[in-house]
């Protein structure tokens, strides 16, 4: 399961912080809500479900959209190993 | 209740570091509407990519251009440089607005001509003119601007052939200080081969030379060059009264004034940078009266500035296809048009606004165009909101050259629309289709068929 690292910290403005790299980042509100579903313990289809009900989306498009924000968070080191 | 707007989820790393006192331009403020034609109506009633002029900026160009040249010397003449946009109906705009043809072959010669613009108000420039079209603008008086001395010899041969007495130039090549120097076109003024073909022409008495040519370069980026040359030809046309007693009529400046658009690798944009038909007009006509003409023998003072006059009249609207993530985390843009009909995306960076609302977060993406081919980059890096499939973009100042530098290359060429002054599209150049291709092709009867 995918999960985000516990030290991060999440504003509700969308600016992360990561304390482990120093490094900041800012997200827009689709970014923002995903970290906070993520940071939150919910796995992948509760993430979808929620992102679905609360925005004008299909399921196919965030599928892709997912995958991509997914590995772009890995990219940064702001997921878990595991 | 209501969903919200979606946007596709991005991440954006916050970098630290020396600020950049210029700032980074980002381009999330869309651009829905040209000329109060919305851009989605457009796409949906003439296809995607779509060419858009609108006849309002060309106006309003053209008047700024008028009068900054009017306003400093008395007697001006525009010519509409055909190979920067000779699409039938923005020729007639120019034509309307008072602009003579400037044409620099027998295709163009002849577009000029079916538009309706008459023959002395045709300007024939270029390298490449041949017999047959020279005895044509002979007939119909046009202003020959002699190239070389093979074109000035068969030029002197039609005259004893058909008895005609051309009007004539010479286009003049010259150091303004500027590199490139473009010494390819023309007669040199330094070196005095203006001088020989100048001599040669007068002697032969069988033309008159009524003007003198120069244009010195393309995006200038200095109006002081045009000064220079402005002052060397005016001390031409002095020089050929003193020694001929012979007025030179015109002293034609050309074209090369640079557009807003931003060349690839300049550190400020094109709209800080160019110089504005204010400043070329203060160089070329300060130059010119200060030469020493008599009150009644300034010349009259011709321009064929294309790209100043139609670059910011043009937008190319056009589709996302897809995004996609490069093997370095670079976001990809894949846009339906590329440089087959962008040529000029390879000397600009381009503006590129959406044509939708976005909140106001951006990536950093490369934009490329929808050709099978590697070199189809339209933007290496521009920063937008997160686009996706679908979605619309306008691409600004694309009114110059590339409606006639296009290529039929992998796509079709898409429609053209203008949008007049009272903002009413018109369809001015039909999409090509498949059999706009293959009228131009035949097929050997032994290649018909075949089985596979």
């Amino acid at each position: 399961m995918i999960s985000l690292k516990k030290n991060i910290a999440i504003s509700e403005s969308g600016f992360v912080f990561n304390p482990t790299t120093g490094d900041s980042f800012s997200l827009n509100s689709v970014g923002t809500d995903i970290l906070k579903l993520l940071k939150d313990g919910k796995n992948e289809k509760e993430v979808k479900t929620t992102v679905i009900d609360r925005y004008d989306v299909d399921g196919e498009t965030f599928d892709k959209d997912y995958y991509d924000f997914l590995k772009m968070l890995g990219q940064y080191k702001l997921l878990d190993a595991s | 209740m209501e969903k919200q707007r979606y946007e596709r989820p991005i991440i954006r790393r916050l970098n630290t570091g020396v600020m950049n006192k210029f700032g980074t331009k980002t381009e999330y403020e869309p651009v829905t509407h040209i000329d109060d034609c919305a851009v989605k109506d457009l796409i949906a009633d003439y296809g995607s990519p779509l060419f858009v002029i609108s006849q309002k900026t060309i106006h309003e160009t053209y008047q700024a251009a008028n009068r900054a040249f009017n306003t400093r010397y008395p007697k001006v003449q525009f010519a509409w440089s055909y190979k920067t946009n000779y699409i039938n109906a923005v020729c007639n705009v120019y034509h309307k607005l008072g602009s003579w043809a400037e044409v620099v072959s027998g295709f163009e010669y002849l577009k000029a001509l079916k538009n309706g613009v008459p023959g002395s108000k045709i300007i024939f420039n270029g390298p490449d003119k041949t017999v047959e079209e020279l005895k044509l603008a002979m007939e119909n008086k046009s202003l020959i601007h002699i190239d070389h001395l093979d074109e000035l010899y068969t030029l002197t041969e039609l005259c004893e052939e058909t008895g005609i007495r051309p009007k004539v130039a010479i286009r003049v090549n010259m150091d303004t200080g500027i590199y490139p120097m473009w010494d390819r076109f023309g007669f040199n003024y330094e070196n005095g081969q203006a001088w020989d073909a100048i001599n040669k022409i007068v002697l032969s008495d069988r033309m008159d030379l009524v003007g003198l040519h120069a244009h010195i370069g393309t995006f200038m980026l200095t109006a002081n060059a045009y000064g220079v040359a402005a002052k060397k030809l005016s001390e031409l046309a002095l020089s050929i009264k003193n020694k001929y007693d012979k007025k030179i009529q015109y002293i034609d400046m050309g074209g090369g004034f640079a557009s807003t658009n931003t060349l690839k690798g300049s550190f400020l944009s094109g709209t800080d940078t160019s110089p504005s038909f204010d400043d070329y007009a203060e160089a070329i006509s300060t130059a010119i009266m200060n030469a020493g003409f008599v009150e009644d023998e300034l010349p009259l003072l011709i321009l064929e500035t294309g790209r100043a006059m139609i670059d910011e009249a043009g937008s190319l609207l056009g589709s996302v296809i897809s995004n996609k993530r490069l093997s370095d985390g670079r976001k990809a843009t894949i846009m339906d048009f590329g440089v087959n009909i962008l040529f000029t995306s390879f000397w600009y960076d381009h503006k590129i606004s959406p044509a939708q609302e976005f909140s106001h977060h951006t990536e950093d993406s490369v934009m490329y165009g929808p050709l099978c081919m590697n070199i189809d980059v339209v933007r290496e890096n521009v920063t937008l909101p997160p686009l996706k499939r679908g979605d619309q973009v306008v691409v600004h100042t694309v009114g110059a050259y590339n409606m006639t530098q296009w290529m039929q290359f992998i796509a079709l060429r898409p429609a053209v629309v203008m949008i007049d002054l009272e903002g009413k599209p018109h369809l001015i150049r039909k999409r090509e289709t498949l059999d706009n291709i293959d009228q131009q092709e035949q097929m050997p009867a032994y290649l018909k068929e075949f089985k596979l």
